[in-house]
């Protein structure tokens, strides 16, 4: 392979890895707040509004159930409203950002949902605000869960990152595509995919370790 | 005692007008006003009335067991005193404060006079044994040095100081607790509520908690409320006892007072489960109801208070000139008093029995005639 097809794929990667680490971050941003309120926000629970919980669920039901191919470009003018351009990788920022984050927020409301709820009454019990009882509790108690279900949000949005070449994202499935299929290059196309294998590799690997270094429920002596 | 009236647990009834006072009396440390609770129907689920009718208080200081089966209404209960719920009608007054009326930031600070410790220990599994103690500390907003001041002490005074860097699935289930006690007492409460704390622990180490418990209520004369569906528990620990069924008071008093003459059945029942209320297998299929040449008649003494049934039967035997044969014999102390019951045999002729009968009821024993063997 020529130096310049191994210049593309790097340039792609990091295109890939932008993409992917600024949308996982925003996603985060207003997945993780988002997650925790559906999950303490039902009849009876820490910030108890059930009919906000209810209409904030529709809404994150029907983002995650929109193809994501749909969501690009269906949300065009808004993405050139807040990126300035609908074209190019920090343009794809802003559908990934809004396909991540409902989906990182049922991840989080899983997580956090898995949390002993006597803990909860227990935090109550000796005076704890909802707010503390949010930053003191749920989520320290939950951080294995979270960094889990982070870690499959990541390797979603690789997955997704390479659909955003059709609207001109870049990165490595766009290379993928426009080298490795249009241009009948399959020696491209394997790199690019054995790339991808071993970016979700990574990401999953770490991930698992951080779980698990701060999971204390399961440690024995 | 009625269930009706207002009455105090080992003191006497109050009378109506002191009930506007309830706030200024010193000696309570926890006032049931007129309590019920209900829990509305909820998605198909009948409406609950947990608690009703409930007046007593707690005297500051001592150690107070609420006992009842599963549903009586005693988690309710215990979670009105810490404002975890609130009461459908009536006040909760602690330490002369009504924490039935409080909410928000006004009563979270009354949350941190008031500790609680539970039956599964709720300790944060992503904390050490140090860390979940000092949570409170945190949450009450102390700073750093004196949290670990704190936390310290606190590890010693529980018996385990070693254990400081420990997380929970370390710690054996005697240690958690040990960690829940410290970490309800991080605050200096002066009230302490314990949910079943010690249900999930084998007999040993309950009896270890429990000797904890009474040691911290003797030494910081800290008031501790006992929710237990475990009458061993109540008579190791408790000086006051609060009976409780479908949701009302049905006895309270002193433990003695109550469990030498328990009224309600509820109460008769948790009693039996200490001192057995069934004779031996081998001794009850022996039992027949009609007399034989050369056998015994069956007779069962109640024992109840100090001292009671120390000489029954040698004063029996001499008194009466009888050969009396013990066939089986339970007798256990609860709050100092002797609770239990004695089998004896004797010479099985009309005319002995009802004699002995008439000796027991002279002397105050409850006795009852069972039958004869052989």
């Amino acid at each position: 392979m020529s130096p310049e097809l191994i210049n593309l794929i790097i340039q792609a990667t990091f295109e890939s890895l932008y993409m992917v680490g600024i949308a996982a971050l925003l996603g985060t941003a207003f997945g993780l707040p988002l997650g925790v309120f559906l999950a303490t926000s039902r009849k009876g629970e820490l910030f108890a509004a059930p009919i906000v919980n209810r209409v904030l669920g529709i809404v994150v039901n029907a983002a995650r159930s929109t193809p994501f191919i749909i969501l690009v470009v269906a949300i065009i003018p808004f993405t050139r409203l807040v990126a300035g351009t609908s074209i190019g990788s920090t343009a794809a920022i802003v559908p990934l950002t809004i396909a991540s984050a409902p989906f990182i927020a049922r991840l989080v409301e899983a997580a956090i949902r898995e949390v002993d709820g006597g803990l909860i009454e227990t935090a109550s019990s000796f005076g704890a605000s909802p707010l503390q009882i949010v930053f003191k509790v749920l989520i320290p108690e939950a951080l294995p869960g979270l960094l889990l279900a982070l870690t499959l949000a990541v390797v979603s949005l690789l997955g997704y990152s390479a659909m955003v070449g059709a609207v001109g994202g870049g990165g490595l499935g766009d290379l993928g595509i426009r080298y490795g299929y249009q241009r009948f290059m399959p020696e491209m196309m394997l790199a690019v995919v054995v790339v991808l294998i071993a970016l979700v590799q990574l990401v999953q690997s770490v991930g698992d370790y951080l779980a698990r270094r701060v999971n204390r429920r399961l440690r024995h002596h | 005692m009625n269930a009706h009236q207002s009455f105090a647990v080992g003191q006497p009834i109050a009378p109506p007008e002191a009930m506007a006072h309830a706030a200024a009396e010193p000696d309570a440390m926890v006032r049931f006003d007129s309590i019920s609770k209900t829990y509305p129907a909820y998605r198909g689920k009948p409406g609950v009335n947990a608690l009703q009718d409930i007046d007593f208080v707690i005297p500051r200081g001592s150690i107070t067991g609420v006992i009842g089966r599963s549903g009586a209404g005693k988690s309710s209960l215990v979670r009105l005193i810490n404002g975890l719920e609130k009461p459908t009608t009536g006040r909760v007054i602690v330490d002369g404060n009504d924490i039935s009326s409080l909410a928000g930031r006004e009563l979270r600070l009354a949350q941190r006079s008031i500790g609680m410790i539970f039956q599964h220990f709720n300790l944060l599994s992503s904390r050490t044994a140090a860390d979940n103690i000092a949570l409170p500390l945190e949450i009450a907003g102390w700073a750093k040095v004196d949290i670990k001041a704190r936390v310290t002490e606190l590890l010693a005074l529980v018996g385990i100081g070693d254990k400081h860097d420990r997380y929970p699935s370390e710690l054996s289930g005697g240690q958690k607790q040990r960690v829940g006690i410290a970490r309800a007492l991080a605050t200096r409460p002066s009230v302490l509520l314990s949910d079943e704390a010690t249900s999930a622990l084998d007999p040993q180490t309950t009896r270890a908690i429990l000797d904890l418990l009474a040691s911290i209520n003797r030494e910081l004369g800290v008031t501790i409320v006992l929710i237990t569906h475990e009458m061993s528990v109540v008579r190791q620990l408790a000086r006051d006892v609060v009976v409780l069924d479908a949701g009302r008071v049905v006895e309270s008093g002193h433990v003695a007072d109550i469990f030498t003459r328990p009224q309600h059945p509820i109460t008769q029942s948790f009693l039996a489960e200490v001192i057995g209320d069934s004779l031996p297998v081998s001794l009850a299929s022996r039992i027949v109801a009609e007399p034989s040449a050369g056998g015994q008649a069956v007779i069962r003494i109640q024992v109840r208070g100090a001292g009671a049934g120390d000489t029954v039967v040698a004063r029996l035997a001499r008194e009466l000139g009888l050969d009396v044969a013990l066939l089986s014999a339970r007798i256990d102390e609860i709050g100092g008093q002797h609770v239990g019951s004695l089998v004896l045999g004797i010479p099985g002729r009309e005319d002995v029995h009802a004699r002995v009968l008439a000796w027991l009821s002279q002397y105050q024993f409850p006795a009852e005639h069972l039958g004869y063997v052989a």
